[in-house]
């Protein structure tokens, strides 16, 4: 048994190639017993000299054996190195060596590296400008819409201050943007083509049709100028609104960035729940109890629907979730669910009786949607920097692919299947 | 669903390379084959990348990561020459058996004196330790030019564009720095320069190109380890070498990004690796990240029309 587990170490070390995938077997298989390279005591030494590639490739019969998952990934490793069974075999037979007082001199790893570098760039966006503007363009656009039902349904002060409150939004949304270009001075290229492919174009033209109309909603609105524009602007905002609150998801979603693309099914929902909040929010600060119903309820729903579509995003993400539950990010994800809740709480029925209820929801729901906004950047901006993020989830869907086919042919067609659907 | 989200997709696609790249009357579509089993890690391509495209410096750093000191692909660095140093066995014999409860194995790591690991390295087989060694890996990095190119896809402005040779270049005259093609791009490749706040990357010398020259860093290789050429032949030399490889006895030869049918479409800049793509910097599975926007567009058309449908209901009820 020993001499055979030997053996397989030795097969599975000519398999350069399995260090990576069963390091990740380490971290994720059934029998993981925590052992971490960036933790273990052991992996000092070989840190100051070598690449962490190095610490997994040299040592890959050392990944426990995970069980029932020896199978599938040591016929993966064969189609690479061609040791098939053999890896599996040693995979799953050294738990018990490893537990028999031999030492791990190279640690287990979880994934392979270079030299523990990130592989992405980190986003160029600056923090403050674009999350800023995340937020910013769901209130305005959700603020536009409850605009258009307060004119609609006779509630003057609600109209007003939506109004004016998505002027405010979406002019800071143009300064932030253009501010964060390289070149601000061309900010006019941005309108030199119309692409679908790109959300940002998609996005420039949406902001192009819905700031002016919300302009001319909000001067009219406040001056009393020119009524019949102004209620034509007031519903070609409120038309072009939730376009503004939705299309910042794709913005974000459709980039390498592992947390933010990993959410890009359920994104846009939780960005038009976090905008009907804000807008929500605003409308319950601004307009008097009696006017305030609908914002209320939008700030209502809104936040109990951006809470639990984060929640339910977070767990379909697989390992990137866990950027929204740590650092900073993790600490406005915390804040964010609880000036939701309370925001929707305080300000959605408490709202109702208490104007100075209406006035500290309205505040919570609109932090608690900024806190949303920055928290699901900053989770962004982390997953970029650990490579793991980046390799990990691509080596399960290789796995899951291998798996599935058994052949390198199959493989490929699995590929081309992923396309074609 | 309303509208087919498959009919997006092939839209989206429908003007790179499989389809001549949008050009009506293309030249083959060229490449580079970067077998780095003979790269032996002269960073000639880094410099004559640099003179070539009058690149600024970088940052004169010693990073520690063996001989590499220019870390990453970016802004200012198109080519990258990666060092990785590997201790594994050398042509030990796999019935090498550890002594029972031995610490070794076969695997030898060459730490100097491990503490209580007495021993260790008298498993390899002849006890001196020298037939288990360091083996260096070295391998110069590029921009893929991918097949589909999430940079060239979200480029807002169209300062990313396809070439008539099949390659993906920015037009440094449009481009207002964004910064939408950093986060795009799947191998961390392209990149903004702070003090010039526009994105630059590898044109594959579309200069030299145009004027019927091979790269710069092809150029200056002194091993072909970069060769340069059509794609579709370098893709059957890139399988023939592989081939070669694996009967010489070196099992780990694996092609990267040579694949068609691959996440990005296969691509243009594809290589010949001895480990697995990370241990590199290479992500394993990269996949354009337009692939999934249709889905994308979808849900956010859903999201807008709900919260359209959403706000208007809460203004039904008695007026309050």
């Amino acid at each position: 048994m020993s001499g055979q587990h030997g053996d397989d170490r030795s097969s599975a070390n000519g398999a350069v190639g399995n260090g990576g995938r069963n390091g990740r077997h380490a971290a994720t298989g059934p029998g993981d017993d925590g052992t971490d390279v960036r933790h273990d005591p052991h992996a000092a030494p070989d840190h100051d000299a070598v690449p962490r590639g190095l610490t997994a490739g040299a040592e890959p019969g050392a990944a426990p054996g995970a069980g029932d998952e020896g199978f599938g990934s040591g016929g993966f490793g064969g189609r690479f190195g061609g040791f098939g069974s053999g890896g599996g075999g040693g995979r799953r037979k050294r738990r018990g060596g490893g537990r028999g007082g031999e030492d791990l001199m190279v640690p287990e790893a979880e994934f392979t590296s270079y030299y523990g570098r990130p592989i992405l760039h980190k986003p160029k966006w600056e923090t403050l400008d674009i999350a800023g503007y995340l937020f910013l363009g769901g209130l305005a656009g959700s603020s536009s819409v409850l605009a258009a039902g307060a004119t609609a349904t006779g509630r003057p002060a609600l109209a007003r201050a939506c109004k004016v409150g998505s002027l405010v939004a979406i002019s800071g949304s143009v300064v932030a943007l253009v501010h964060d270009l390289g070149r601000p001075d061309r900010f006019a290229n941005m309108l030199r083509t119309v692409k679908p492919s790109s959300p940002m174009s998609v996005g420039s033209w949406i902001l192009t049709a819905y700031g002016p109309a919300a302009g001319i909603a909000a001067v009219t609105s406040v001056t009393g100028w020119f009524p019949r524009i102004g209620k034509l602007a007031t519903f070609a905002a409120a038309a072009t609104g939730p376009a503004v609150a939705a299309y910042t998801a794709p913005l974000i979603a459709d980039t390498a960035v592992p947390t933010w693309h990993a959410g890009h099914e359920e994104l846009p929902f939780l960005f038009v729940s976090s905008g009907a909040m804000a807008a929500g929010g605003l409308g319950m600060i601004a307009a008097p109890v009696a006017q305030a119903g609908p914002a209320r309820r939008a700030a209502l729903i809104g936040g109990v629907a951006e809470v639990a579509i984060t929640r339910f995003m977070e767990r379909r993400m697989g390992l990137p979730g866990e950027t929204l539950r740590q650092g900073k990010a993790g600490t406005l994800m915390r804040a964010a669910a609880a000036l939701s809740l309370g925001g929707a709480v305080v300000g959605g029925i408490g709202g109702r009786w208490s104007r100075a209820a209406a006035v500290v929801g309205g505040l919570a729901a609109m932090a608690g949607s900024a806190c949303t906004r920055f928290g699901i950047f900053e989770a962004g901006v982390a997953s970029t920097q650990d490579p793991k993020y980046v390799v990990q989830p691509q080596r399960e869907r290789l796995e899951k692919r291998a798996a599935s086919s058994g052949s390198s042919s199959g493989d490929t067609q699995g590929r081309a299947d992923e396309w074609a659907a | 669903m309303a509208f087919d989200l498959s009919a997006l997709g092939s839209f989206l696609r429908s003007d790179d390379p499989p389809e001549a790249g949008g050009y009506p009357d293309p030249a083959p579509r060229v490449g580079f084959f970067t077998d780095t089993s003979v790269c032996i890690g002269c960073k000639a391509c880094e410099v004559a990348c640099k003179e070539w495209n009058a690149i600024p410096e970088d940052g004169l750093t010693f990073t520690g990561m063996s001989y590499d000191n220019s870390e990453h692909l970016g802004a200012s660095t198109w080519r990258h020459v990666a060092f990785i140093e590997q201790q594994r066995p050398m042509g030990a014999p796999s019935s090498a058996a550890p002594a029972a409860g031995g610490s070794g194995g076969p695997v030898d790591l060459g730490m100097p004196a491990m503490p209580g690991g007495a021993g260790a390295p008298a498993a390899a087989d002849d006890g001196s330790g020298d037939r288990t060694g360091l083996r260096w890996l070295m391998a110069s990095d590029v921009c893929k030019h991918c097949t589909h190119a999430a940079c060239l896809d979200v480029c807002p402005t169209g300062a990313l564009f396809r070439t008539e040779f099949g390659t993906v270049v920015v037009q440094e005259d449009v481009c207002n720095g964004c910064g939408y093609c950093v986060s795009a791009c799947p191998y961390g490749v392209i990149e903004t320069r702070k003090d010039d706040g526009r994105a630059w990357k590898c044109t594959m010398c579309y200069d030299r190109l145009g004027a019927g020259q091979e790269p710069a860093c092809a150029k200056a290789c002194p091993t072909d380890s970069i060769q340069f050429g059509d794609l579709d032949e370098l893709r059957v030399r890139a399988q023939a070498r592989v081939e070669q490889l694996h009967e010489a006895g070196v099992p780990e030869a694996r092609l990267y990004g040579a694949d068609p049918n691959d996440g990005v479409g296969g691509d243009g800049a594809f290589f010949l690796l001895l480990d697995e793509p990370e241990v590199y910097g290479l992500p394993p599975d990269p996949v354009v990240t337009t692939r999934d926007l249709p889905v994308m567009w979808r849900n956010a058309a859903l999201a807008a029309g709900a919260l359209l449908i959403g706000l208007a209901v809460t203004f039904l009820g008695r007026k309050r």
